[in-house]
């Protein structure tokens, strides 16, 4: 009799064990942001037969192109420890950058998101530099960062939104669908693809190159790697310049869509970013994250703002509910963090 | 007279140590009672204790007479037991008066608003009383380390302390600060106040304390009055431990090139005009006291602290010094004392650490992990070391502290580095891990690399050095070959002060 009651106790406490260690991984971490999205997406299916048709989908989809290819850029500079805030207005500067190649110098298109790239990760670089070698905290620095952004977007589109009448190709680049092209029934447009291919490529890096390793040691223990002899400023420079670069193709992105470069755009796409990063399980304190639990965050943050619309919400408080869900999406990860 | 404090039998383990066990103390008033022994005798958990910071396991504390069980440092200092601890606890950016009253900031109308002139009227009478001149509206952290301490002072005194706990005052304290604090301490004396005092600066104790209790490994030793007791015989007590318990391991002896060379190197405020050598094949052990700047001649070697002047020659080639890369470079490593802050990133796993120095040999195209060879040597390192990970992909944080040590090891071993510095390679190490790391050291120094092993635990220097350098105050006081060195000895040098010299 005694012995079975052990045997409960004990098999209840492994059950307890197996559950903290589930969700205490990183794996466990995604699994509940998956989660979320899963509950979220039928939920709103029930509520609104609207949701599940495939022109709202797309739509989902596309929403989701620009803030999930920010919230990727975001995602290594919070790996190291770090926060960029200038993502959203660099996005726009480069996006006016591109603007200017095409519009008014008349160049080739190719040049255009070349030139959005460059300026994004020169942008970066200067940002990861201010951090790395004048020792800034990067909430100042990218903070200063992305005002010096949203100015020079307005100074040089002289505070007047860019048209890319003379190229038509150009909003291709993120309304066309190649996959539609290919399979008619699922016009995927190639924004969404963008962002899959970059996830893909970001997840390759961070996880199986040299930079991808050191934005996660830089983020556990920057001094113990500074003492392992790598030349810890060099890395983060290229992280921050990483992260501008992506940021170079969200401008691209977001103008292709818009078919126009508007200078007024941007500030308040960062932190957006920065929540679905932080939903997809990225500890802000650094060391530790996943793109695929970022590109999950991104769908939470843009499935609850096109369910919330279809529900015919009004627009103030979808807000509200959006704020509140960022709290608990936190908190969860906090709860999960304390059972270890 | 009944004692202030009165502790029995008292004992107190930790996870896989036991701290101190069956230990006795007395405090009467005024009386200056003086605790003394090595590092990791016990000396600070005890008085953790007595002052509510950590429970006890067994045993009695009577404060006046009474049995008490304080749970918490706040309620013994509100029975009158204020303690100064090591580190001071002091908010720099307040003034004294504010660090003073924390926590019991006298209030004034509505009780809403602070009273800032009440504040300052009460600290300033404390700091009169013990005659200290500092003005209460002075920020803390404008204020000389030897003042701030005497604010602590002030500080455990204004909640009306009989007993009051000192700590180890800090090492950086000059004469006449000495002179200066203990001309409060003896005012506290003839007012009654019983003061505990830890110390490491037996010459300090000498003159300071009425009586001495040593502890030693935990244990209780003996309690002498200071007047009738020789220095010798205090620090026979404190080592009291035979060389005969701990095995002596076989060697060879060191070659004659010299692979590492240090000149007048300073760092200021712990490293001074610092210069020594180490041959390969060498072990040099350096001794020294909590706070002899050991570990600092480590970092500024490293390039972890940026040395004001001095040379380093490495194989005969001077290195100018940047940053850590250029030491690494040059085939240098450095285990740190404080392996989790310094030496690992504990969060990622265990290959991850192991090619933390080295990824660059890493990589296919530049640019690409090549995943299966880090497994590789990391698997090779675990052999090797015989570090004990269920597999590569351990979280470093999850091993115990000997196996972390080995990663810091196969860190710098995978580097090439044939000049190596291990602070404290065994703190917080179990006994059979340590023998382990013992075995390790030796045998990277018989296949030809040069070791520098900075350590507090005399028998471990004793056991393993080929040439002993001993430091007190940043400076080198003496260097010893193993066979003319006692503890004794290493102690006395230890405790060389400066100002000791010049009288």
């Amino acid at each position: 009799m005694a012995q079975s009651d052990t045997a409960a106790v004990s098999l209840g406490k492994r059950t307890v064990v197996f559950g903290a260690q589930l969700f205490s991984s990183p794996a466990g971490q995604k699994l509940l942001a998956f989660g979320s999205l899963i509950v979220l997406v039928i939920y709103f299916a029930f509520a609104s037969p609207a949701f599940l048709h495939i022109d709202n989908i797309i739509g989902i989809l596309q929403s989701t192109a620009v803030n999930g290819v920010l919230a990727i850029a975001s995602t290594f500079v919070i790996i190291t420890g770090g926060i960029d805030l200038s993502v959203g207005c660099l996005m726009t500067f480069c996006a006016v950058a591109a603007g200017m190649v095409l519009s008014s110098w008349h160049l080739p298109l190719w040049i255009s998101i070349v030139a959005a790239v460059g300026v994004g990760a020169l942008s970066g670089t200067v940002s990861g530099t201010l951090v790395a070698k004048l020792k800034i905290p990067p909430f100042i620095a990218t903070l200063g960062m992305m005002l010096v952004n949203k100015g020079l977007a307005l100074v040089v589109s002289a505070d007047k939104p860019i048209y890319f009448v003379d190229t038509p190709s150009f909003s291709q680049i993120s309304q066309g669908s190649v996959i539609g092209y290919i399979l008619p029934s699922v016009p995927i447009p190639n924004g969404v693809l963008i962002l899959f291919v970059l996830a893909f490529a970001a997840s390759v890096v961070l996880n199986r190159t040299a930079l991808g390793r050191y934005t996660f040691a830089l983020g556990s223990n920057e001094e113990a790697v500074r003492l392992s002899g790598v030349n810890v400023d060099a890395w983060k420079i290229a992280i921050y310049g990483l992260g501008g670069a992506i940021c170079g193709i969200a401008g691209i992105l977001i103008a292709s869509r818009l078919n126009s470069a508007q200078p007024a755009l941007g500030q308040g796409y960062e932190l957006e970013a920065i929540a679905a990063v932080v939903i997809g399980g990225t500890s802000l304190s650094g060391g530790t994250g996943t793109i695929l639990g970022t590109i999950i965050g991104a769908f939470i943050m843009s499935v609850l703002t096109n369910g919330l619309r279809i529900l015919s919400v009004a627009q103030e408080w979808q807000i509200v509910v959006t704020g509140l869900i960022i709290i608990l999406a936190v908190y969860a990860d906090i709860l999960r963090r304390r059972r270890i | 007279m009944t004692p202030l404090i009165s502790v029995k039998d008292l004992s107190k383990s930790f996870p896989g140590v036991h701290a101190l066990s069956h230990v006795h103390f007395e405090l009467v008033p005024g009386e200056v009672h003086a605790l003394v022994g090595e590092n990791g005798a016990g000396k600070s958990t005890l008085m953790k204790i007595v002052s509510g910071v950590y429970s006890r396991d067994s045993g009695e504390i009577l404060y006046n007479g009474e049995p008490v069980n304080f749970l918490s440092p706040r309620a013994a200092q509100d029975a009158g037991i204020g303690i100064i601890h090591q580190e001071l606890n002091l908010v720099h950016h307040l003034t004294v008066a504010q660090n003073m009253f924390i926590g019991r900031e006298p209030r004034g109308r509505w009780r809403v608003f602070l009273d800032e002139d009440k504040l300052n009227r009460q600290a300033r009478e404390i700091l009169e009383r013990i005659g200290l001149r500092v003005d209460p509206r002075a920020v803390v952290g404008g204020l000389s380390i030897a003042k701030q301490q005497m604010v602590e002072i002030a500080k455990a005194l204004s909640h009306h302390s009989r007993v009051l706990i000192m700590d180890e005052p800090p090492a950086a304290l000059n004469a006449a600060e000495v002179a200066e604090l203990f001309s409060i301490v003896r005012e506290l004396k003839a007012a009654g106040v019983g003061i505990a005092y830890i110390s490491h600066k037996l010459e300090e104790i000498k003159e300071i304390s009425d009586r001495v209790t040593v502890l030693r490994d935990g244990q209780f030793v003996a309690t002498v009055p200071t007047a009738t007791t020789g220095l010798d015989r205090i620090i026979a007590m404190m080592v009291g431990r035979t060389l005969s318990e701990t095995l002596r391991i076989e060697r060879k002896s060191p070659q004659s090139e010299v692979a590492l060379e240090v000149r007048n190197l300073n760092c200021a405020p712990l490293v001074r005009n610092v210069s020594f050598r180490v041959h390969r094949g060498e072990i040099v052990g350096f001794a020294g006291l909590m706070g002899a700047g050991r570990t600092e001649v480590a970092r500024a070697v490293f390039g972890a602290d940026k040395a004001q002047s001095g040379e380093i020659v490495v194989h005969g080639a001077a290195v100018r010094i940047k940053s850590p890369v250029d030491v690494v470079t040059a085939g240098i490593g450095y285990l740190s004392e404080d392996r989790k802050r310094f030496g690992l990133a504990t969060g990622m796993d265990v290959e991850s650490n192991v090619v933390m120095a080295t990824l660059a040999r890493y990589l296919s195209l530049k640019f690409f992990l090549r995943k299966q060879s880090i497994r590789e040597s990391a698997l090779a390192f675990i052999r090797l070391l015989n570090i004990r990970t269920p597999s590569p992909r351990q979280e470093v944080a999850l091993l115990s502290g000997g196996n972390q040590q080995k990663i810091v090891v196969a860190k710098w071993l995978a580097r090439n580095c044939d000049i190596l510095f291990f602070d404290e390679p065994t703190r917080g190490i179990d006994v059979g891990a340590k023998a382990e790391i013992y075995r390790l050291l030796r045998t990277l120094a018989d296949e030809g690399k040069a070791i520098v092993l900075i350590s507090s635990e005399l028998p471990e220097i004793l056991q393993l050095s080929d040439r002993i350098v001993v430091m007190c105050e940043g400076r080198i006081t003496g260097e010893l070959m193993p066979a003319g060195a006692t503890q004794e000895r290493i102690m006395d040098l230890a405790t060389e002060r400066e100002t000791a010299e010049a009288a």
